[in-house]
């Protein structure tokens, strides 16, 4: 008997949208899937998208004996074989690939890419990212979980790259590392997360904290017109913002001079570095509005996070005003925080004390 | 800062012209002496133009004698704070300038534990402390109203003779005057008795929270400290109140149009009238004892004495109630930003930081309360009485003919005032003319032209050397007063049409600049402009509604126009040095109170 027979999936929903999903659908949308469905739960906006939720794998591996025919493959694998385990890993990904997709899933995966679809008009230009649901695993690119595909369009092309998601689970290095530390195949299940590309009209990175001090009431903002890369890599000076997080003003701009943008090419599919309009290039890439908006996503960021966030941002163009504003990653920051951790304890002295240490000690007000 | 780097000295500032003389209108302790050149010149004064922005009268100087020795005393002698004593000051060409006087470094440690014993008192036993100064403050006031002056009569009562009391009228008159002197010395030896430590603590919270987060606005610390409820905003939500009961009550046409006296009238001529009068009436005593000065000036106008002041506001309030918008303070919202922006603030500490948070801040909230209030029954209630008396016996005199204005009087020292009654009495006692009238009226022109001469010249806004940092708290706290400061108005931002102060209250807005010396022309003031002063009073509270921003050339974090405006939502660009005589009215400003830049933008 296959592992996965056990599981009776009657009943049990296919995809996820990332904005319904409830705390019990969680784990059912593996990390990324369910990073994605916390954020937006928490009132942090992300590109607009769904999970093909880890049931939707089960019953791809229950179907037609994929489940049986993987067992079976894996259980002549020779674990110290190198060779051994490439050969099993074709073996596998092919007889996931080969195979059609069990009508109810498939059909499932339809709809929810025809909804998110709907406000947009026409076939949306998607993400396909595998997402898997062992989180303990300690490097989790053995999992297969970087996969991901850009600028997936159509109904068909999402199917197929779920399938090769799915797929991704059993690379070499993968199926060995399960088999080394007796992880069952049944422990790594597979999720899917189907999210929009963002058509940036600006992007960049904001830190909720002052990278040069480690003050941490306040957020930086870098920002640049089109999507994030050059910002993220350094191509381009950004526009600089910094904001007082608890009062959330702007307290220091500046705009830089901007040469070119990464845009979407749409007949193409794909980003293309375009020259910025000479009118345009020392104009700022962001009205105060959309800069409280960001600096608004970031702290909520950092409270759902509970720590001081890293986080690659994106306005875009597609979506309505209000809901433009999307995250895109956000991790922790990791240079003042490990500063914080190995500081030595300071003694606060309150009270009268604290007013005569106050006194004493010369007093220098910056502005 | 370079060696060259300094204010002028005062012994190189010569009056404006027509101002010669000027020294004789003042006390003689209170102004640079010249064999004392180079003593004075190595100390670094700077301009108080935040409570005495213009020129004041011979009289008037009380009012920086006794606040200054007051501030001074509960430093150097009540509480021993260590590092502080008080605080030296000086007239010049009828400004005036201070210098902090340090302890020396090897007295500090000696005075510690006094310190922790003296001040340490009044800390744990803030509340009850603050009740008795309450009971105290209003008996003062009290014993003030009960003074009355009175023109000496042709005859001693004959009461007097019947009951042998052997004194005639002249006696009293000197008594009332010095014991009004007294009272209002001890006015404002209570005014200091809690507000240097107030300001302390709220320093010793400031200072934990900068160090905490270096660039933490300074009005994100202001506002986790304020109050909500605050007895100084207390006589402009009065006349709200009023605003609203007029229109309620149906009574607002009738009180429309007219002076004050016909639009009263008209007020009792409508159905409801009486109950909005009553109102008016019960207001006034004592929300009414308010000036839309500071109170340090003999010619501050109170509300009580102008009612066509309050009845002026309260007609704008009224246009606006009837245009449908919400005139009272926010107060449910500013509670809750505030308990906000506390809870953000300990939410980004650890626990221990947390922890010191907690006992820095319910200090700061104890004591806060004290150094909002305070204002209110000092420079406006207890100065407003004191004023109104005072007022009283420049009439008797004017009177007797000293002089052509009540008003007249301001322009003696507080000791000629003591001759001129003795002088009135001893011509009244003698039965022949006393001198002053044939000597004041001349002396008094003299004295009025030399004031207006004064006047024609802004105060250098410091004197001397400045010291490399500046390290004394209450000039910083008090005063505004900063390293940053002294080094821009030195110069150091002199870019064209850049003028750079406090952020203290923040906020980004544009609007047309309207320069207001003196609070007789806060009526110019049109809907939407930026408001640039020398100085603002809180007391200019009922024109927040008109305008967009405030811009003062001087006022700390902690001043009263900065309180003002974060209550209001006001941007405000505070201590800026210079603002007032370098922007026209007219002229187009950006004004950004979250950086404290101001831009003339044409």
């Amino acid at each position: 008997m296959s592992a996965f027979d056990a599981r009776n999936l009657s009943g049990i929903a296919y995809t996820i949208p990332f904005d319904s999903a409830g705390p019990d659908d969680f784990e059912r949308m593996g990390g990324k899937g369910a990073s994605l469905a916390r954020m937006t739960a928490a009132g942090v906006s992300v590109p607009p998208g769904f999970s093909v939720a880890t049931e939707a794998y089960a019953e791809m591996l229950r179907a037609d004996g994929l489940g049986a025919e993987i067992d079976a493959l894996m259980a002549k694998l020779d674990i110290e074989d190198v060779g051994d385990q490439a050969r099993t890993s074709d073996a596998i990904r092919a007889a996931i690939t080969r195979r059609v997709m069990p009508q109810a899933v498939e059909q499932a995966i339809r709809a929810a890419y025809a909804a998110l679809s709907a406000p947009f008009g026409g076939d949306l230009a998607v993400a396909v990212r595998s997402s898997a649901t062992a989180e303990d695993l300690p490097d989790a690119s053995f999992a297969g979980q970087q996969d991901t595909y850009l600028w997936v369009v159509g109904a068909d092309a999402v199917i197929d790259r779920v399938r090769a998601c799915w797929a991704s689970l059993f690379n070499a290095r993968a199926i060995a590392y399960r088999a080394r530390n007796g992880l069952g195949e049944t422990n790594v299940l597979m999720s899917v997360a189907v999210q929009k590309m963002v058509d940036a009209r600006a992007a960049g990175v904001a830190m909720t904290l002052d990278p040069v001090t480690g003050d941490r009431s306040r957020i930086v903002i870098d920002s640049a017109f089109g999507l994030g890369e050059p910002v993220v890599s350094g191509e381009i000076t950004p526009d600089n913002f910094v904001l007082d997080k608890v009062l959330l003003e702007i307290a220091r701009r500046n705009i830089a001079h901007k040469d070119f943008e990464l845009v979407v090419d749409r007949a193409s599919r794909c980003t293309v570095e375009r020259v910025i309009e000479p009118e345009r290039r020392s104009q700022s890439s962001l009205s105060d509005e959309d800069v409280l908006a960001v600096a608004r996503l970031a702290k909520a960021l950092e409270r759902q996070m509970g720590c001081p966030q890293d986080v690659e941002w994106a306005i875009d163009r597609d979506l309505p005003p209000g809901a433009n504003v999307v995250a895109l990653q956000s991790r922790p920051e990791t240079v003042w925080s490990r500063k914080a951790a190995t500081r030595p304890k300071t003694a606060y002295a309150t009270g009268i004390e604290g007013v005569l240490g106050t006194l004493l000690s010369p007093v220098q007000i910056k502005h | 800062m370079t060696q060259q780097a300094r204010f002028p000295s005062p012994y190189d500032l010569a009056p404006p012209p027509g101002a010669e003389g000027w020294k004789d209108l003042y006390p003689y302790y209170l102004t640079f002496k010249d064999k004392l050149r180079s003593e004075e010149d190595a100390k670094f004064w700077f301009c108080d133009a935040q409570h005495w922005p213009s020129p004041f009268k011979p009289f008037d100087a009380i009012t920086v004698e006794f606040a200054v020795k007051c501030l001074g005393q509960y430093n150097t002698r009540h509480y021993l704070v260590p590092p502080a004593n008080g605080v030296e000051y000086r007239i010049h060409n009828g400004y005036c300038y201070m210098s902090p006087v340090a302890v020396a470094p090897e007295l500090i440690a000696d005075r510690v534990p006094q310190f922790l014993e003296r001040a340490g008192h009044y800390f744990q036993n803030w509340h009850s402390l603050l009740e008795n100064w309450d009971k105290k403050v209003r008996a003062n006031i009290a014993d003030m109203e009960t003074i009355h002056f009175e023109a000496l009569p042709d005859a001693v009562p004959i009461e007097w003779i019947k009951g042998g009391v052997g004194l005639d009228n002249t006696y009293a008159l000197t008594e009332n005057y010095d014991r009004l002197i007294q009272l209002l010395y001890k006015t404002w030896q209570y005014h200091f008795e809690f507000l240097n430590l107030g300001y302390a603590a709220y320093l010793d919270f400031f200072g934990f929270m900068k160090s905490l987060f270096p660039s933490i606005p300074d009005q994100a610390i202001a506002k986790m400290v304020q109050g909500v409820e605050v007895d100084l905003f207390r006589p402009d939500d009065e006349l709200k109140k009023l605003a609203r009961l007029a229109v309620e009550l149906g009574v607002d046409a009738a009180l429309a149009t007219g002076t004050v006296d016909e639009a009263l009238a008209a007020v009792g001529q409508v159905t409801g009238g009486d109950v909005w009068l009553k109102a008016w009436k019960d207001a006034q005593d004592p929300w009414f004892n308010f000036t839309s000065g500071n109170g340090f000036y003999s010619d501050d106008k109170y509300w009580i004495e102008h009612l066509d002041l309050p009845l002026g506001y309260i007609r704008d309030y009224i246009v606006r109630v009837k245009r449908g918008e919400t005139i009272e303070r926010p107060t449910a919202k500013i509670a809750a930003e505030r308990d906000r922006i506390t809870a953000e603030y300990a939410e980004l500490l650890d626990d221990d930081a947390r922890a010191a948070f907690e006992g820095k801040l319910g200090l700061a909230r104890t004591v806060f309360p004290y150094v909002e209030n305070h204002n209110f029954y000092i420079e406006h209630w207890s100065m407003s009485v004191f004023w109104r008396k005072m007022r009283e016996l420049g009439q008797i005199l004017q009177q007797a003919g000293f002089w052509h204005d009540a008003n007249d009087i301001f322009y003696l020292t507080r000791q000629e005032i003591r001759d001129v009654i003795f002088d009135y009495g001893n011509g009244w006692a003698v039965g022949a003319k006393a001198a002053g009238p044939d000597y004041w009226p001349d002396e008094i022109e003299r004295r009025a032209a030399i004031m207006k001469a004064l006047a024609t010249r802004p105060p250098q806004p410091a004197l001397n050397e400045p010291p490399a940092v500046i390290t004394e708290p209450f000039t910083i706290m008090l005063w505004g007063i900063t390293t940053d400061r002294i080094n821009a108005w030195l110069g150091g931002d002199d870019r064209e049409g850049h003028i750079t102060g406090m952020a203290a209250s923040p906020g980004l807005v544009e609007g047309r600049a309207r320069v207001i010396r003196s609070a007789s022309q806060l009526d110019e003031i049109e809907e939407g402009e930026i408001l640039v002063a020398p100085v603002t009073a809180p007391s200019w509270a009922p024109v927040f509604g008109r305008i967009r921003a405030i811009v003062t050339d001087v006022g700390g974090m902690m001043s009263h126009a900065a309180i003002v405006c974060r209550e209001y939502g006001l941007p405000a660009v505070t201590g800026t040095g210079t603002a007032s005589s370098r922007i026209q009215n007219g002229q187009m400003l950006r004004v950004d109170g979250t950086t404290g830049e101001v831009t003339v933008l044409s």
